[in-house]
């Protein structure tokens, strides 16, 4: 049990690539800290540091207010998950699982002990003296689970341990994960590239980019008040819409509309900006009553697609406008093409999602009156991709 | 299922034609070792009479005055010597060349190389003069250190393959577990690489057991000599008698400590890669 201290840790590669860039993070005793972010944005790297397993190139690495920087792997006290689990083939789970305790000089008897109670926990009980090759995907990763428990260390760290699983497995797995961390209240870094498991599964989520942190907080706070453009566009599924804007004279101009410039931009100088809207933001505007109508925009959209899962129906269309460009949004679409291989980016059309009530009539091809929330408005600065609500709360802060 | 069953009959027939290529010269060695002085010129495949003579003047008048079993006990140690040494020094080599980035390392691997092709002949020479200023000439050393000479790249080139495939991230996991780097090695590293050092193993005994140049050219006597090399010695018994009947036996009675030694090991192997798969 212990916190996690990381005072501004760089890691630089001896290839002069720079991974992990002055990152700040406090990490409470017995916090679950998510670390996520797009393939190649650090985060493996930097929990790494946290093992012992790369050096760090500047700052600092304490472990229960103790700087580690120096100390091997081993003198961390710290477990670790790896992806593709790293169990040892030629040992069976019952070794594997006490392999930890077994180097650390505990007794037979103990270890036996302590191996069962944990194999009790994970239900495998059944598969003790097995070898991994003989474990389904599932079983193995609580074997590596079983083996970072045993130990009882001051922290779990934990590397995209969920990513080798099928979909279903990984859903119910990550329930498993988050009701161990609670019940053994110990101090977890959760490395993942997936914004839904940062979500659910996070006391707080570090979100990174290129090497560098971009925000730390509660999912809800991340979700709600995005700090910048990558943020907001990776955090939330399906993600963010983003459309130009122009602020004019207290009023924002949007593609599809204008609205007032709500309470804590309003002072905002006047010029472009990138606007945001989450697809829960827009709904039918028949089923919306008179009264929400005032604090919307309601506009006419062509509908391209309409999905329907049953308790939500997701409503696809364009508006007319010109690309946004920025490298962070350019970021949050490379990592989702990455995973679905698709893009769907037209020449001065910007794509956007709504979700709507499945009681909605909405129909492929219709032309459709939508409303839109703007009270749930985010707005970015175009160059530096910061939120306009940061920036003024920081100014008067 | 018909064409797997003519496959099948195809593979057996070539199979067969290797195997009787192979064991021939082998059984008609057999052959000539159990026939009696005066039959071995008969021809006949399989002998008129069956004698264990020539298996007997091996072994006759013990170790001092058997022209066999110094020379025997010679070999088994200086191959079993030569093969422990190589793998332990080949694994350590491999494990830093396929883990480590280090300055040099092309280097060595290239130097391994290039010595695994020098022509043994070439050195036969200065080495014997060298042997025989440092007084190694005729000693147990004098051969192991050539052996390992050219053993060591083979071994080394057969272990970097091995190591490789063995994923980072269970050393690191074993860091992590709290070993050492030596204990993260010999736990879980080497018994992963078995198979590979077993592989390595057979390679190097066979090689060392089976030497002829080096043995023949730096030892004089009994003192180190080895089998290939004391065969090249045997008499007949007189002076007008080929000893083909007794250099088959002991070419029969060399053979099978290989025999033994590569199926022994062969299980080794086996077991180690289906011990468990790696990958999650």
């Amino acid at each position: 049990m212990a916190e996690i201290t990381l005072d501004g840790i760089t890691k630089v590669f001896a290839d002069g690539q720079e991974a992990v860039k002055d990152i700040d993070l406090e990490i409470g005793d017995g916090e679950f800290m998510i670390l996520v972010g797009p393939s190649g944005c650090g985060k493996s790297t930097a929990l790494r540091m946290i093992a012992g397993l790369e050096d760090i190139t500047d700052g600092e690495v304490k472990i229960g207010g103790e700087v580690v920087n120096g100390r091997a792997p081993k003198d961390r006290d710290v477990a670790m998950v790896f992806q593709n689990y790293a169990l040892y083939p030629h040992m069976t789970v019952r070794e594997n699982m006490g392999f930890a305790l077994k180097l650390a000089g505990v007794d037979q008897e103990e270890i036996d002990r302590k191996v069962e109670g944990a194999a009790a926990t994970l239900d495998l009980t059944q598969h003790l003296d097995r070898r991994p090759a003989n474990l389904s995907g599932g079983q193995r990763q609580r074997v590596a689970m079983g083996r970072a428990i045993v130990r009882d260390p001051k922290a779990f760290l934990m590397d995209e341990p969920l990513s080798n699983l099928d979909a279903k497995l990984r859903v119910q797995m990550r329930t498993e994960v988050a009701k161990l961390q609670s019940r053994l209240e110990t101090t977890t870094v959760y490395v993942t590239h997936d914004q839904t498991e940062a979500m659910t599964l996070g006391d707080r989520v570090a979100v990174m980019r290129a090497g560098a942190l971009q925000q730390v907080g509660t999912p809800a706070d991340l979700y709600d008040n995005p700090r910048n453009l990558f943020v907001a566009g990776f955090i939330g599924s399906p993600s963010m819409n983003f459309m130009p804007a122009e602020i004019e004279g207290g009023r924002v101009r949007l593609p599809i509309g204008e609205a007032e410039l709500s309470e804590e931009v309003r002072g905002h100088r006047d010029g472009p900006v990138i606007a945001g809207l989450r697809p829960e933001s827009f709904e039918d505007a028949e089923l919306v009553g008179g009264l929400a109508e005032e604090r919307g925009i309601v506009f006419e959209a062509e509908i391209d697609l309409v999905e329907s899962l049953g308790s939500d129906l997701y409503a696809y269309f364009h508006v007319q406008a010109e690309g946004i460009e920025s490298d962070q949004l350019a970021d949050v679409v490379a990592d989702s093409i990455e995973e679905t291989g698709a893009t769907d980016v037209r020449e001065g059309e910007q794509q956007m999602v709504a979700r709507l009530d499945p009681a909605s009539k909405i129909k492929r091809r219709d032309t459709a009156k939508l409303w839109a929330d703007t009270s749930k408005l985010h707005l970015f600065e175009p160059e530096s991709g910061e939120s306009l609500a940061a920036a003024t709360g920081e100014a008067v802060a | 299922m018909e064409r797997g069953g003519r496959e099948y009959t195809l593979w057996s027939i070539g199979i067969l034609v290797v195997l009787i290529f192979a064991l021939i010269p082998v059984l008609w060695l057999a052959s000539l070792s159990l026939k009696p002085t005066d039959a071995v010129a008969d021809g006949r495949f399989i002998p008129s009479e069956i004698s264990f003579e020539n298996y007997e003047s091996l072994f006759e008048g013990g170790i001092d005055d058997s022209p066999f079993i110094k020379p025997l006990i010679n070999s088994i140690l200086i191959a079993l010597t030569t093969t422990v040494i190589s793998i332990v020094l080949a694994s350590f080599a491999a494990y830093a060349i396929a883990r480590l980035e280090f300055p040099g390392k092309r280097v060595i691997l290239a130097g391994a190389l290039a010595i695994a092709m020098f022509p043994p002949i070439s050195t036969v020479g200065p080495l014997f003069d060298m042997w025989r200023t440092l007084g190694l000439y005729d000693t147990y050393p004098g051969l192991i250190i050539p052996y390992l000479t050219f053993s060591l790249p083979l071994a080394i080139y057969a272990l970097v393959a091995f190591f490789r495939e063995i994923p980072w991230e269970l050393e690191q996991a074993a860091q992590v577990d709290g070993a050492t780097p030596f204990q993260a090695f010999r736990k879980v590293i080497v018994p992963l690489a078995a198979p590979g050092m077993f592989t390595a193993a057979i390679l190097v005994f066979i090689f060392a057991w089976n030497d002829f140049l080096f043995a023949i050219s730096l030892t004089s006597s009994d003192a180190s000599r080895t089998v290939p090399a004391a065969l090249a010695f045997f008499t007949g018994e007189s002076s007008f008698t080929e000893p083909t009947g007794s250099i088959a036996a002991a070419a029969v009675v060399v053979t099978v400590p290989i025999i033994i030694f590569v199926l022994f090991f062969q299980r080794r192997i086996v077991a180690g890669l289906t011990a468990g798969a790696v990958k999650g």
